[in-house]
């Protein structure tokens, strides 16, 4: 059963062609890295897939509801799809625990007592229970993005899509982040990553998707794939990343 | 002929300052009401809101406040409207005072990142959960120092109402002059005055923007 269908996709940002015609199927517990050089519409894709950029021509449906990026359906589409961003964008005026609270207090209305408890077991299950009173300036990059992905785990979605989440992190803090992750994708927990992560990409991830020039270029297996690339762009790419 | 004292002077402009004070408080109190509207308005990006508040902003920034109060005190009675110097000051100044109010809010929102506003969506907020959860608490921070140092601009302001006949500090300042033919000492202490009136909010605002800025 798919979970997310991407068919014959097409965005324009005016005369820009940004993404030419994408077909992706991403089934239940897959973990999905896109991967690709910066311009090539891998951070467009996922925006899309959640409504946050409106597509022209083609269809995606996300658990079988079709995403467009009005109001009312981005609002439904969040209580199925969670996203990280690069820069954390955590709340700054409330503490980390009123941060992983506020959703299913306000959109899913649940009691205080009830968020605080979700919020307690999702910050816990990221190794930071201990921080729920800070507030996200007093943490480090790693431990920002770790309250991020809690927040969107309090909504619990079936999709969490992470866009380049690891990329403003110093290196030696990237990997607790990316730790977090392979316990989810453990967990069954169904993951599509733009990331520049290949080594990830290759042990955790089932599938890796190269994008090129707006396109799907390649894809397969991520193993199989990543070391036995078929495109002179997917090998151009794997040497200048390696 | 009566004779004024230095006593009387004093003791008539300050009894006029009340009068500037209530008619500022009302003018901030206008103005901030109505341009609380017009920032949610052209935050709804509809487009046709959004016009509406830029035609309003332009129109009542780009013309003087003395002409905006001679239109509201004179035109309307022209038109029929029967309206006093203090109902005509009360209106021009809310008009003036919301135009710039507008434009100074829509740049304390603008610079909150814009991922505030995507997280929010991703998280399944509506649009005012997420101006009263996200928005609001982190704009009034950022505008609390600016606001107040505008209040200075309708205090002065309030001074053109002496124009249209309002008795306030300014046209009491006048006729005292008018009275005494001492126009340097009258007219110093209408100075003193305002600046005593202006000058601790120039300092609060000074202070707000120190304490808000290193916390952030």
């Amino acid at each position: 059963m798919s979970l997310v269908n991407l068919h014959q996709v097409h965005k324009y940002y005016g005369d820009l062609h940004v993404l030419k015609g994408i077909d992706l199927d991403i089934k239940a517990g897959e973990v999905i890295s896109i991967i690709g050089r910066s311009g090539s519409g891998k951070s467009t894709l996922l925006r899309c897939i959640n409504g946050l950029e409106e597509y022209q021509e083609g269809g995606i449906t996300v658990d079988g509801n079709e995403v467009t990026s009005e109001d009312i359906q981005v609002r439904r589409l969040a209580l199925s799809v969670g996203m990280i961003f690069q820069n954390f964008n955590l709340f700054p005026h409330m503490t980390v625990g009123e941060n992983v609270m506020l959703a299913p207090t306000i959109v899913l209305k649940k009691s205080k007592s009830e968020a605080e408890q979700i919020a307690r077991a999702m910050l816990e299950k990221v190794g930071l229970a201990e921080k729920f009173d800070s507030y996200p300036e007093k943490l480090s990059g790693g431990q920002q993005q770790r309250v991020a992905i809690a927040r969107a785990l309090a909504m619990s979605p079936k999709v969490l899509l992470c866009d380049e989440i690891t990329s403003a992190l110093d290196p030696e803090l990237v990997g607790e982040v990316l730790k977090v992750l392979e316990q989810l994708a453990k967990e069954g927990i169904t993951l599509v990553l733009v990331t520049h992560e290949m080594n990830f990409a290759r042990d955790v991830g089932s599938r890796v998707v190269f994008m090129h020039e707006g396109k799907v270029w390649e894809e397969g297996d991520s193993k199989t794939l990543l070391s036995d690339p078929r495109t002179d762009e997917l090998k151009q790419f794997i040497g200048a990343v390696l | 002929m009566v004779e004024f004292t230095n006593y009387d002077i004093l003791r008539n402009l300050l009894f006029a300052t009340q009068w500037t004070i209530l008619l500022s408080i009302a003018a901030f109190i206008g103005g901030s009401s109505v341009a609380l509207l017009l920032t949610a308005m052209r935050l709804t990006r509809n487009s046709v809101m959004t016009k509406v508040v830029r035609i309003y902003v332009e129109l009542f920034q780009g013309t003087p406040l003395l002409m905006q109060m001679f239109l509201c005190f004179f035109g309307l009675s022209m038109l029929g409207y029967e309206i006093s110097a203090w109902g005509a000051a009360i209106l021009s100044l809310t008009f003036f005072t919301s135009a710039f109010l507008v434009e100074i809010w829509r740049g304390c929102i603008d610079t909150l990142p814009k991922g505030q506003w995507e997280a929010s969506r991703c998280l399944g907020l509506n649009f005012l959960q997420t101006l009263r959860y996200i928005i609001l608490p982190q704009a009034i921070r950022v505008a609390t120092a600016p606001t107040v140092g505008f209040s200075v601009q309708v205090i002065k302001g309030t001074a053109l109402a002496s124009i249209i006949g309002f008795v306030e500090l300014t046209k009491v300042g006048t006729m005292l002059n008018n009275a005494t033919f001492e126009p340097f000492k009258v007219f110093t202490l209408v100075a003193i005055i305002y600046f005593l009136l202006c000058y601790p909010l120039s300092w609060y605002s000074k202070i707000l923007e120190k304490k808000f800025n290193v916390s952030r």
